[in-house]
């Protein structure tokens, strides 16, 4: 026993000192020039952030007055503007797609990750090609089928698209994540004579809740800032918020700053849940391909 | 006869034991049912329908000539000047958007790869373009960037020139040069993804390797030509493959930077599907220039597919 520890531990300590040393390096002039480059990528959006602070007279004039005098009444236009309830259908369109991902894709992972079936390598292939079709093909079925089930304009239509448009990234991502669990504690609650639901709430769910709940938020984010879908299967009542930033596109002119005020509050919450999943933000975009 | 004796008992104990096996094997699959009958409904049907429809007459303007065509849409598609200039321009947007975010990602990736202060940050800081909403990151760029009378770009020109006593162009980016506008935000919005895939692939090195090649004598440069770039091909392949599927739905920013203008200069396949289904109702048409992008994307598909199980695998180890 101690014959094998001993030799595992010096490995693992000569590890930490490598990474240590390589991650150290000459670290200087390379990271004054990742800042630079990281501030210039983000300089854009700084500059959104400081225009929905300004004046509209101060926002449009050239060359751009970084010093104008600042403002909060932007983003008291926009709530006035009625941004509300398209911001209540995003939440809902994308809450309720997620938790329905969650709940389809917890499942069908435990079926090909913890207690896989014999076929569980061909349906994770099934679902990823699932994955690889662009969504515009399927832009004009989905649009007549809910037309002639009467779901177009309706919060309902979208949680059921996101769904479907969601939940190959969702099982992917979970298979990846409860694949990394013991086994063995499944085996002992399945001896012991717990039922599938059981074994999933009472297990599952708590060991692998980071995961899922990563999973959650780059669900929630792909859903919250979908475009086409909602611009065509919605009318009044549905749109989300990202159809109500193309009202701003015909008041062009002197609503710029009022504009900035509005997409930051749009992108908020994603970009919030964003930072919050970044460990996890690749692994679903990649479909756990990379971790 | 002892042998058949023997035999027989061990013969109906396997098959059994196949029996039992198949039957955890049908009780496992149980599971797996709801999301795999749900992804059949919402993402399967509809591509079958779509093909159906590439082959019918159906233009809601029209509603009497609804019926069989043939292959008239897809004659009158690959005739249609639209339609073959959105095909060019999908692909100069994904190879200018794919490669150039590929390598402002590696450069980038190879920059985090480094200790130092505030990396954390900066990393934030990189990631936040793919996060932002594309309509608002989309708008952001037209009317606070590009835009020729108050945008970042030509009033930072100005700003120099006041500043060092020359005369600014003033460009109207948009109309003059929209396709490299498009791509500049298409690699600004997909430099992150690239990033951390990159990222992820240089953190998965093994250091030993490069230590025992910087102890034989080894250069920087060469280290990078013979040791960092074979062990991040994999991980370049998928950036390029999944990079191409992400940005052939590329859509937000063309409908709001350019509305595919000037004419039909930054059109791609996905904005005029939209504009011939939902501007022309000619969904014949638009199905047929669908089963088209599906068989694209399928090509690029079998690459991925391919890449993305082998990487899994890899990783995950035996645990399968």
């Amino acid at each position: 026993m101690s014959a094998t520890t001993v030799p595992d531990a010096t490995a693992t300590k000569s590890d930490i000192r490598k990474q240590r040393r390589r991650r150290q390096g000459k670290g200087g002039p390379w990271g004054v020039i990742a800042w630079i480059m990281a501030l210039l990528f983000f300089a854009p959006i700084a500059y959104m952030v400081l225009t929905s602070f300004h004046r509209e007279v101060d926002a449009a004039v050239s060359p751009p007055n970084l010093f104008a005098p600042l403002v909060t009444y932007q983003y008291e236009n926009v709530f006035a503007r009625n941004i509300t309830p398209y911001l209540l259908n995003s939440l809902m369109a994308a809450g309720g797609s997620t938790i329905l991902v969650i709940l389809l894709a917890v499942p069908a992972a435990y079926a090909t990750a913890i207690k896989p079936i014999r076929s569980a390598a061909g349906v994770l292939q099934w679902v990823l090609s699932t994955k690889f079709l662009p969504l515009i093909a399927a832009l004009i079925p989905v649009y007549l089928v809910f037309q002639f089930l009467g779901l177009l304009d309706s919060i309902a239509a979208l949680v059921i698209f996101y769904t479907g448009m969601n939940l190959p990234i969702a099982i992917w991502m979970m298979h990846s994540f409860l694949s990394d669990l013991p086994k063995d504690i499944m085996s002992a609650a399945e001896i012991d004579g717990a039922n599938l639901p059981r074994i999933i709430r009472s297990i599952v769910v708590p060991l692998a809740m980071p995961g899922i709940a990563a999973t959650a938020l780059i669900t929630f984010i792909l859903a919250w800032n979908e475009f086409l879908f909602a611009l065509n299967l919605t009318a009044t009542k549905a749109s989300t918020s990202s159809v109500y930033l193309v009202s701003f596109i015909t008041s062009e002119g002197l609503f710029i700053a009022q504009l900035s005020a509005a997409s930051i509050v749009v992108s908020i919450p994603v970009v919030i849940a964003g930072w919050v999943a970044q460990d996890k933000l690749v692994q679903g975009l990649s479909m756990g391909a990379v971790k | 006869m002892t042998t058949t004796a023997a035999v027989l008992p061990e013969a109906a104990a396997r098959a059994r034991a196949r029996e039992s096996e198949k039957r955890t094997n049908r009780r496992r699959r149980i599971p797996l049912y709801p999301a795999l009958i749900f992804l059949v409904i919402v993402t399967q049907i509809p591509f079958v329908v779509t093909l159906v429809l590439s082959f019918m007459d159906w233009n809601i303007m029209y509603p009497l000539d609804r019926g069989f065509a043939g292959f008239d849409n897809y004659i009158t598609m690959a005739s249609d000047p639209r339609m073959r200039a959105a095909a060019g321009n999908t692909i100069v947007l994904i190879v200018g958007g794919v490669l150039g975010s590929l390598v402002m990602g590696t450069i980038l990736a190879l920059l985090l790869d480094r200790q130092f202060p505030g990396r954390a940050v900066v990393r934030t800081l990189l990631i936040t373009p793919f996060l932002i909403m594309p309509m608002a990151s989309s708008l952001m760029w037209k009317h606070l960037v590009f835009n020729a009378e108050y945008g970042l770009l030509n009033g930072g020109m100005k700003w120099l020139g006041n500043l060092l006593g020359f005369n600014a162009p003033q460009v109207e980016w948009l109309s003059r040069v929209p396709m490299l506008a498009i791509i500049a935000v298409l690699i600004w919005t997909w430099t992150p993804f690239m990033m951390l895939i990159i990222l992820a692939g240089l953190q998965a090195m093994d250091s030993d390797t490069m230590e025992a090649a910087s102890i034989d004598g080894a250069n920087a440069l060469d280290k990078f030509r013979y040791l960092t770039i074979p062990h991040l091909r994999p991980y370049i392949e998928l950036s390029i493959v999944l990079g191409t599927i992400y940005l052939l739905n590329t859509y937000d920013q063309v409908f709001s930077i350019t509305q595919g203008g000037p004419g039909s200069a930054t059109t791609n396949l996905t904005y005029e599907i939209y504009l011939t289904a939902f501007r022309k109702y000619d969904y014949g048409e638009a199905a047929a220039a669908g089963v088209i992008v599906v068989l694209f994307s399928i090509i690029i598909a079998t690459f991925g597919l391919r890449l993305v199980s082998s990487l899994a695998q890899a990783k995950s180890g035996g645990s399968r």
